[in-house]
């Protein structure tokens, strides 16, 4: 067991607003290998590469490369020593064509312009050389998704990449892409490539790569010779909980049926699914899970609930007490007595530069209630927004203080007090605490359940199995739009069998997943 | 009616669309050059205000039209740099960065004439130099192109050159691929070591060289003073041109010809019996219907893009 060609040590990254995507990972890269980086959307893998790649700096600990303590400050300074990346979203210049792409920022020149023949030449002979086939003088806006992920690699190697970091490959590719990709990758290999492969499909991790490291919320497990580990044991890993959270939630007999989803199937653009046959109900005084890996419908369900429906609706129906909610808009949505706490609080959750106080009351200012005509009553808000911040525990120097200053978790305390605090019929909850620390997401876990014991209806999109499992009084599992699993009692299911679900592996008989749709 | 034909099928009229277009044309190039870096220029209407200006008080001072261009082109590039200090250092907002510029070139420029000439309207009292006019040989005795094409000002020639130029540098060099890297994505820039901040500071500044250019041309060629906001919104029309031209060389070229060609007819139209304040709107009012068109145009092919298939 000769040195690792690169070696995290301990690494620990916290984000400037607080949230720690990785907690003393340790990583090791062997020289000529395969390894691949696996584990769901926010266990810390892309910030893991992105320290590998100089994008990110760690806060802790340190990165070795062949036994030697670097610095990587920049991308730059990543690329200046041999390490390159393929992006998922690719950095490429979609109206130059592939030569040009190809020698962007390390331009042939011949007297004061740019050798075009020179970077062909170039173009053709690193495409030679790794037969990794692309036309020059294609532009790449005209071109595949499979030919510009050649492009990335090629241009990755022409600046001398020893290491290459491939960020979901395959995420884009078809299946015959992808079998070509590998070709490629292994070819790579045998010419003395080193290989880090992020993923979460366990098929083609099993398929390519020697190794693997599990990460698993911001943590990462030792490395694994991938011919000795199962699918199973590897999604076991992967979706495991590690603090058990337990909440005392009584049984409840569920009410009348709030939201009722049918036969639902939603087009995106270029005629792609996004979501095929969804069927389910909530009832008053039930929380209803959705658990799943990120990006398998999870959005354009949510978004067609809310009133951001992207995409064709094809098929089916949404309903909330009866009324088609599908075309309504976000105010009549809320009419309905309908709150939504996004997945994004910057972005869509919370108005950063404005006041909690202005937060708080930005779902309820148009109802009247408080204050008519041309102007609010000052203080009824203000005695509005006092008694939430004390509700909800928000550490706070006041009801004006804009909320941006807040931590991660006290911001999401004010979303969730606004969501609640109008005696919702139905709560739409997702990713609700995403990214807050743990004393703030068990408050937040009993507000649901609170709610839930008042009647209210809640439907919880999540990916974190933890909470999912633990509020959850049904629960079901998307996988590629549709649903795979419905479970009567969440509690019972193990982590294990949900994981199986979850990544594909496994699916219920149609009759089971009916059942999730009551009267 | 007759008049009117007579005055357009002139060589004479042919001529001034050259002499009308010079200043347009290089503001133009100047906002193409920083609108593909993706940073538009916005304040190059003050840009050349402030440089013609300039011109007519340094060469008035050291009695040389050569170093008053110099000078000229020069505070073009300072305004330009300091425009690109605020925004790009500071990250103030382009927009606002380019009002400001635009607000202190009206006001500053009136202020300093009034210092240097005691008057605020004209800078008539100083005795300013004028660039020269170039009869070129050969081609000013071929009939009916000779009198078009020869004995302009030296600058007129300049602005066609500095076409082939730009057209050059953003194609062929190094540097026109980075501009035009970080225009369309900064991030794929970024990720091969271009430094976005850097070569938006490029832009900018040649952007202000080339406006510089323009209000030389303006004090020291066009007119042969400086009047208070004398450059009346070309860099606007500027503005127009480029982004009517698609962005690209060939296009702001001939959008800014276009936009020169409206102007010289305002001006051929004074000697006709027509109100000259209505004449005066004329440049403006075909800016807007040009935009217009082009508008039209872009949402015709978007709406073909969309119905295309297989395109995310």
């Amino acid at each position: 067991m000769s040195g690792a060609l690169l070696e995290m040590r301990d690494v620990t990254k916290v984000y400037p607003n607080g949230v720690m995507a990785n907690y003393k990972v340790r990583f090791s890269l062997r020289e000529g290998e395969i390894h691949a980086i696996v584990g769901e959307n926010g266990a810390g893998k892309s910030t893991l590469m992105k320290m590998m790649f100089g994008m990110e700096e760690p806060s802790e600990g340190e990165i070795l490369l062949r036994g030697e303590k670097v610095k990587l400050a920049s991308p730059q300074d990543a690329i200046d020593r041999g390490i390159g990346m393929v992006h998922q979203h690719f950095m490429l210049v979609p109206s130059f064509t592939v030569a040009e792409n190809m020698v962007l920022g390390m331009e042939p020149k011949k007297g004061l312009g740019i050798h075009f023949a020179e970077a062909v030449r170039m173009t053709e002979e690193m495409s030679r050389k790794y037969n990794l086939a692309v036309d020059p003088k294609a532009k790449v806006e005209n071109l595949t998704v499979g030919m510009k992920q050649k492009v990335e690699i090629l241009k990755a190697l022409l600046r001398g990449a020893k290491i290459l970091i491939l960020d979901e490959p395959t995420a884009v590719l078809t299946p015959q892409e992808t079998e070509e990709l590998f070709r490629e990758l292994r070819l790579l290999k045998d010419q003395g490539h080193t290989i880090v492969f992020i993923s979460h499909k366990l098929k083609e991790v099993k398929a390519i790569c020697d190794r693997i490291t599990i990460m698993r919320a911001g943590r990462s497990e030792d490395a694994f010779r991938t011919a000795d580990v199962t699918e199973q044991e590897i999604s076991r890993l992967m979706v495991g909980r590690d603090v058990v959270l337990k909440y005392d939630k009584e049984k409840r007999e569920a009410g009348e049926t709030i939201l009722a989803v049918r036969g639902f199937s939603l087009a995106g653009s270029a005629g792609s699914r996004l979501l095929s046959d969804v069927g389910f109900t909530v009832r008053a005084g039930e929380i209803v899970g959705i658990a799943g890996v990120e990006g398998n419908g999870q959005t354009p369900l949510v978004e067609a609930l809310t009133g951001s429906l992207a995409g064709t609706a094809v098929g089916g129906s949404v309903t909330v007490k009866g009324a088609d909610i599908l075309r309504a808009d976000i105010r009549a949505i809320r009419k309905h007595g309908v709150s939504y706490i996004p997945e994004d609080r910057m972005r869509q959750g919370a108005a950063g530069e404005a006041s909690i106080a202005d937060n708080l009351i930005s779902t309820q200012y148009a109802s009247g209630k408080l204050g008519g005509g041309m102007f609010m009553n000052g203080g009824k808000i203000e005695r509005l927004a006092a008694s939430l911040i004390e509700a909800f525990d928000v550490r706070c120097s006041g009801p004006k203080q804009p909320i941006g200053m807040l931590s991660g978790g006290n911001m999401q305390k004010v979303v969730v007090a606004r969501e609640c605090s109008t005696e919702p019929d139905l709560l739409i909850a997702e990713q609700p605490t995403r990214g807050v620390d743990i004393g703030a997401a068990q408050f937040i876990h009993r507000k649901l359940i609170e709610l839930r014991d008042r009647g209210c209806a809640i439907l919880l999109v999540s990916a974190d199995l933890n909470e999912i499992l633990e509020l959850s009084d049904k629960l079901l599992v998307l996988y590629e739009g549709r649903v795979t699993a419905y479970f009567e009692e969440p509690s019972a299911v193990g982590e294990e069998e949900l994981g199986l679900y979850m990544l594909g592996i496994n699916r219920q008989d149609p009759e089971q997943i009916g059942r999730a749709v009551h009267r | 009616m007759d008049s009117l034909w007579s005055v357009i099928w002139s060589t004479d009229f042919a001529f001034s669309i050259l002499r009308v277009t010079t200043p347009i044309l290089f503001a133009a190039l100047g906002a193409l050059i920083s609108n593909r870096a993706g940073i538009i220029n916005i304040g190059l209407e003050g840009i050349m205000l402030v440089a013609a200006l300039t011109g007519v008080v340094t060469s008035a001072y050291t009695h040389s039209a050569w170093v008053g261009l110099l000078c000229a082109v020069l505070s073009g590039v300072m305004i330009a740099g300091i425009l690109a200090f605020f925004t790009l250092q500071f990250k103030t907002h382009i927009i606002l960065g380019g009002i400001a510029i635009n607000m202190f070139a009206s006001g500053g420029t009136v202020f300093f004439l009034y210092l240097l000439s005691g008057d605020k309207g004209a800078s008539s009292s100083l005795q300013s130099k004028v660039l020269p006019n170039v009869d070129i040989p050969l081609l000013k005795d071929v009939p009916v192109l000779g009198p078009i094409l020869s004995g302009h000002n030296v600058l007129t020639y300049a602005s066609i050159a500095a076409v082939f130029a730009v057209y050059y540098m953003m194609k062929r060099t190094p540097l026109g691929l980075r501009i035009r890297s970080v225009g369309e994505n900064p991030h794929a820039a970024q990720s091969v070591g271009v430094s976005v901040v850097r070569t938006q500071y490029t832009a900018l500044l040649l952007s202000g060289l080339l406006a510089g250019l323009g209000g030389a041309y303006m004090s020291m060629g066009y007119l042969s003073l400086f009047t208070r906001d004398m450059t009346a919104g070309r860099g606007w029309i500027a503005i127009a041109a480029e982004s009517m031209g698609r962005s690209t060389t060939v296009g702001t070229t001939l959008t800014s010809f276009l936009f020169g060609a409206a102007n010289a007819l305002a001006n051929a139209l004074t000697v006709l019996k027509i109100p000259s304040e209505l004449i005066a709107t004329f440049p403006y009012a075909a800016t807007v219907i040009g935009l217009l068109v082009y508008a039209i145009g872009e949402s015709r092919k978007r709406k073909k893009a969309a119905v295309k298939p297989n395109e995310g």
